[in-house]
């Protein structure tokens, strides 16, 4: 029941809180709400089993036999951080919100909690049909939150959103269907269950594109690669983050982009162990340029809020670079990059609508020596642009050197391209912290009354900034919960087999 | 002695120094945080010399103490924890770091007391010790780059310390990024290392660098060293990467004395060392390291000739300066390495916070041109100055004298090193001794040239204090590492103490040729004598003919104009390789982004959208053209079934 009570506790939430019949108190309502989620995915992390690789807490009941689907929830080494960060940034958007919606709260709050019941199905559900459910469903809360509660060209970037998310949806749905087929054929009865697809042989045809397997693995790669976003795919994030506010924008970077980086992990490498093989350098040499590309880019943006957009092209690449590297630096520093990319993008948005909220004005000119008149602020700020320039005892660090060291073992020369990221990553962050936060103070400035933090912010930012220098200096507790699976997948990369746990012996 | 406890101090005693005062930042009282943040530095201090005392007192073979607190990072093969090793090598480290800092933090009590921002300066200053401190004692490359970085960060608060002028906060961002490029390459360097020998623990490394040197230039250990190298170019200001140096001056003096000429700057130079088998296993590196080395020590000093801001003049000379460790290093010379960046500690140390001590009387005034007859104000800093003026010229029996003779002597006798190196070498202390002597000549002596209503006065006790141990430190410090040929004319025989004490840190040169005395006495007169003639060139020039100079400059117009914009390189990196890069940026954002992809995207949509438009058209609602349609079917249906 602890996995189908942290899936769907909020959506229970979102509920309650529509028929909640007073405004008042209807925020920390939700807050409330949302902290028991915590709570529950705490429960959960406490009862996990670090020693096992398999899927742990399931829950399998028949939704449609006639094909196999199954209403299918499981945890492992591979998702449990992603559940964790799920509801850990949930109660502090909802904090960080709190001033800057301005209408239709209990809309807002509702689509917040349906889209992450939402996130987390992605991340836990194990059955094909019923993670396109989740997947699917992720989609409508965030196009209400961006297209009602957004900027001026809302409708123009929730479209654009939509459309290109949904786009590469659709193939993977033809893909797993086709599965669902193979599946049959395989073995007698349909099922739309993910561990039979890993059991599944699909021929595979090096150089040849109209062979299954390949055809297969771009169609769930697409899907998932509009997701990160990886280049060419990423314009649609610039817009959607540009124009949504605050809470959609860290919830968007924050959880739904590792909802891509983690259908890779989860779906498209063990399941396509020879096309990954074989697409392998062409993945890292978009990572590659996505990471050069997005911080060349985010380097002459005027806009703060379009800077960080394309700083997490940049570091997404990083983690596709980790997963395709596919050995355990890889994997393990993509896992941590998508965790810490959660933590840092996250906290650059809200911090980033924090002074948004005081000045009304994103335009990197116009600002300048805020160091000054905001001290606390700016403090928060350069811890958090440390984190996400990946210096040593911040998050950061460990994710980019692993996924660097992981890269170098498996493709040096791809890694000297990358490091320039680090550099470019030092230049673009520092570069609009002086523009914005060094010199005399600006007009904009010094006609706005700017108070520091408030109380309710320091409540939002304490939590990251801990968090950021937790991850970076003991990074074992974290990884630690990952290692058994991380280290199951690099050994049966070819021969990929998940088991429930608790029947490791039968044959399914 | 409880080790982990005493080591934890020592690094922790700055972080705890650093805390209280970020967390009373705002409070202004210079004088508080001050002693909070010089008792950290003091308390530090004291730490280490019980540490070298123990370490003194164990058996010269098993002089070393591990230490390791708790793991990491462990992910697969990789295994590194927050471990921290005592060594003969790093003792010395740990001493500068601490001793000179204290001082410095002590000097800055007086220099800092009418800023506002003490407590956050202090802060900095003791956050700087707990990352140089990590950097010098961590047991592996990756807390070593924990270090590494962190001092570049502490550097770039520092640099950046009066943030409100946009220029100063300009210099903190280039110096980070400048290390950035440094930084990176050393990243690549751990993982060449790493993947070649498994582990990233000095000791293994050391262990398991091969005696038969490596040949190729594509060998891991060349990459891996000359990685390591390049990261070292970037924090030890080497060319290419030495031009955030000059700009850091923006910073407050006393950090230029202790980041930018006693501790941080030195770290390349102490990474390298600590390797030394490594690099020795490269000689390809080690012919690098010296060319580097011996460019930038001429080049930095020539720059150095024309500079007319005090801080800028002893900037090009630290740059100068630390290309002679580096050739040092490159010969194969460690040890010299080492005791040459002891030497400049103390007598760089003691320059940069004498020029603290002139650009305080003068009340912030820092053209040489404008100064002059400061010697009368000024007689405690100026005495302290002089014998640092002796020292980095290499007068007997001064500091420098010992350090950079010996470097001088390596590059000519060591297998690694020829009669060029030595030759450049000796060219480097020339321009050296001319451009301190024309600090010198213009600063404090002749007529004051400044205007009446300046009276620069004396420092208080706080300030002087740290340049009469300086001083003190800078005249002696170089006995301790007397040569052989000296120590055998001098009463008693004194051995050289260094090179005994260091013995087991480092690898002898292979095949040194057994040094002659009279080769000895003949490299280092000459030197010494050279360093004189033209000390009394520049004596005479800026004092006795002062219209010299710009006959001189008029007649040399543009070598002139060369070296005093100092060979236009901040130029060429800005119109060859920043503009360029923000010119490419700005294009592929407006040409790939916005034009390329969403264009295509629209005509992909628009596509869609005609399609949908033309279907569109066909269901109109319209009852008669939907009559129309089925009456078009059947009679098509008909027909096909007809013609059958």
């Amino acid at each position: 029941m602890l996995l189908s009570s942290v899936v769907f506790f909020p959506a229970l939430c979102a509920l309650l809180l529509s028929l909640w019949p007073v405004q008042k108190l209807l925020k920390s309502f939700a807050l409330f709400l949302s902290l028991i989620e915590f709570g529950i995915s705490l429960f959960i992390l406490s009862q996990f089993d670090v020693s096992t690789a398999s899927l742990q807490m399931v829950e399998k009941y028949p939704w449609i036999e006639r094909f196999g689907i199954n209403y299918f929830l499981g945890i492992d080494g591979l998702s449990i951080w992603l559940v964790m960060l799920t509801t850990f940034l949930m109660p502090i958007v909802i904090l960080g919100s709190w001033n800057s919606i301005e209408k239709k709260w209990k809309g807002f709050l509702a689509c917040l909690f349906v889209l992450q019941t939402a996130m987390i199905g992605t991340f836990l559900a194990i059955d094909a049909i019923f993670f396109y459910f989740f997947w699917e469903l992720s989609l409508v809360p965030m196009y209400f939150i961006i297209g009602i509660w957004g900027g001026q060209r809302r409708i123009y970037a929730t479209v654009k959103f939509f459309i290109y998310t949904m786009l590469g949806s659709v193939l993977m749905l033809v893909a797993m269907i086709y599965m669902m087929f193979l599946t049959e054929q395989a073995f007698g009865t349909m099922s739309a269950s993910l561990l039979d697809f890993y059991r599944l042989n699909i021929p595979f045809v090096g150089g040849q594109f109209f062979s299954l397997q390949t055809l297969l693995f771009f169609a769930f790669s697409l899907a998932f690669a509009i997701k990160v976003p990886m280049f060419p795919f990423h314009t649609w994030l610039p817009d959607a983050h540009v124009e949504a506010p605050t809470p959609g924008s860290v919830i968007l970077a924050g959880v739904m982009l590792k909802m891509g980086t983690y259908g890779f992990l989860r779906w498209v490498i063990p399941l396509f162990p020879e096309a990954t093989e074989y697409w392998a350098w062409l993945f890292i040499f978009v990572a590659v340029l996505g990471i050069v590309y997005g911080a060349l880019v985010a380097m002459v943006q005027t806009d703060i809020k379009k800077l960080v957009a394309y700083s997490s092209v940049s570091h997404m690449g990083y983690v596709i670079l980790g997963l395709f590297s596919m050995n355990s630096f890889g994997f393990t520093g993509g896992l941590y990059q998508m965790l810490n990319h959660g933590v840092s993008t996250g906290a650059l948005f809200l911090l980033v609508g924090m002074i948004y909220e005081r000045t009304h004005s994103r335009e990197i000119s116009k600002y300048g020596g805020l160091a000054n008149v905001l001290p606390f602020y700016s403090i928060g700020f350069f811890i958090v642009t440390l984190s996400s320039i990946a210096v040593p005892l911040t998050n950061g660090f460990v994710g980019e050197f692993l996924i660097l060291l992981g890269s170098y073992a498996s493709n040096p020369v791809f890694t000297y391209v990358a490091v320039l990221g680090v550099v470019l990553g030092a230049v673009y962050m520092l570069w609009m912290f002086k523009r914005v936060f060094f010199g005399p103070e600006s007009v904009l400035i010094k006609e706005h009354p700017l108070h520091d933090l408030s109380v309710r912010e320091y409540f939002v930012l304490v939590p990251l900034v801990v968090l950021i220098f937790w991850m970076g200096v003991f990074p074992k507790q974290f990884l630690g919960f990952s290692k058994t699976s991380i280290d199951h997948l690099v050994a049966h990369r070819s021969d990929y087999i998940l088991m429930v746990q608790g029947q490791e012996g039968k044959q399914p | 002695m409880n080790h982990p406890l005493l080591i934890a101090v020592l690094i922790l005693a700055p972080l705890i120094g650093f805390l209280i005062n970020g967390l009373r930042y705002q409070k202004n009282s210079a004088n508080l945080s001050g002693i909070l943040a010089t008792s950290a530095a003091v308390l530090s201090f004291f730490v280490s010399v019980i540490l070298v005392s123990e370490i003194f007192s164990l058996p010269q073979e098993s002089r070393k103490i591990v230490v390791q607190f708790f793991e990491w990072i462990h992910v697969d093969s990789f295994r590194v924890n927050f471990g921290f090793l005592l060594d003969p090598l790093n003792s010395i480290m740990i001493l500068i770091i601490t001793g000179v800092g204290s001082l410095i933090h002590l000097f800055s009590i007086g220099y800092m007391s009418h800023d506002h921002g003490a407590a956050k300066y202090f802060a900095y200053l003791n956050l700087f010790l707990f990352n140089m401190l990590i950097l010098v004692l961590a047991d592996n490359l990756l807390v070593m780059f924990v270090g590494w970085e962190g001092v570049g960060l502490c550097s770039y608060l520092l640099i950046g310390f009066w943030f409100k002028d946009s220029q100063k906060a300009a210099a903190g961002m280039k110096a980070f990024v400048t290390n950035r490029v440094g930084d990176a390459a050393f990243l690549l360097g751990i993982f060449i290392l790493f993947l070649t020998f498994g582990t990233v623990q000095f000791s293994d490394l050391v262990a398991m660098a091969p005696s038969v040197a490596e040949v190729s230039w594509w060998g891991p250990i060349t990459l891996g060293t000359l990685f390591l190298f390049v990261g070292a170019t970037g924090k030890s200001a080497q060319i290419p990467l030495y031009v955030w140096l000059p700009d850091a001056m923006a910073g407050p003096t006393p950090v230029s004395a202790l980041i930018h000429a006693a501790t941080m700057v030195t770290a390349g130079v102490y990474m390298i060392i600590r390797l030394n088998p490594l690099f020795l296993a490269a000689p390809n590196t080690m012919a690098v390291i010296a060319v580097i080395g011996v460019l930038t020590a001429v080049v930095a000093a020539c720059i150095g000739l024309l500079q007319n801001d005090i801080k800028k003049i002893l900037a090009y000379s630290t740059v100068s300066q630390l290309g002679y460790m580096f050739l040092a290093c490159g010969v194969g010379a460690f040890g010299a390495a080492l005791f040459h960046l002891m030497t400049h500690a103390f007598f760089k140390a003691l320059m940069f916070l004498g020029s603290g001590s002139v650009i305080h009387a003068m009340h912030e005034e820092q053209d040489v041109r404008k100064m002059g007859g400061l010697k009368k104000y000024l007689p405690i800093t100026h005495a302290t100055f002089f014998i640092g003026w002796l020292a980095i010229i290499g007068m007997p029996p001064f500091a420098g004298f010992f350090s950079k003779d010996e470097i001088l002597g390596m590059s000519f006798q060591s297998p690694y090193g020829n009669a060029a190196f030595w030759a450049l070498g000796v060219f480097g202390a020339i321009l050296t001794a001319f451009y301190m002597t024309r600090l010198m000549a213009l600063t404090f002596w002749g007529k004051a040239r400044f205007s009446d209503k300046l009276h620069p006065h004396e420092s208080p006790w706080t300030m002087t204090l740290p340049l009469c141990v300086l001083a003190f430190l800078s005249a002696v410090g170089g006995w301790i590492g007397i040569p052989h040929v000296i120590g055998e004319l001098l009463p008693g025989h004194p051995e050289n103490f260094l090179e005994k004490f260091l013995e087991h840190s480092i690898l002898p040169i292979l095949d040194l040729p057994k040094a002659m005395p009279t080769m000895e006495y003949l490299l280092m007169g000459t030197s010494v004598l050279l360093a004189a003639l033209s000390a009394y060139f520049a004596y005479t020039m800026y004092l006795l003919k002062p219209e010299w100079p710009k006959k001189l400059a008029d007649k040399f117009r543009p070598l002139h104009e060369l070296v005093s914009n100092k060979f236009y390189v901040d130029e060429i990196y800005e119109s060859s390789l920043i503009q360029p890069l923000i010119q490419l940026s700005k294009n592929i954002w407006l040409y790939v982004d916005v034009n390329l992809i969403d264009k295509t995207t629209y005509v992909v949509s628009d596509l869609t959208k005609g399609c949908g438009g033309f279907v569109r058209i066909l269901q109109n609602g319209n009852a008669q053209t939907y009559a129309t349609y089925i009456s078009i079917g059947i009679v098509l249906i008909l027909s096909i079934l007809l013609m059958r």
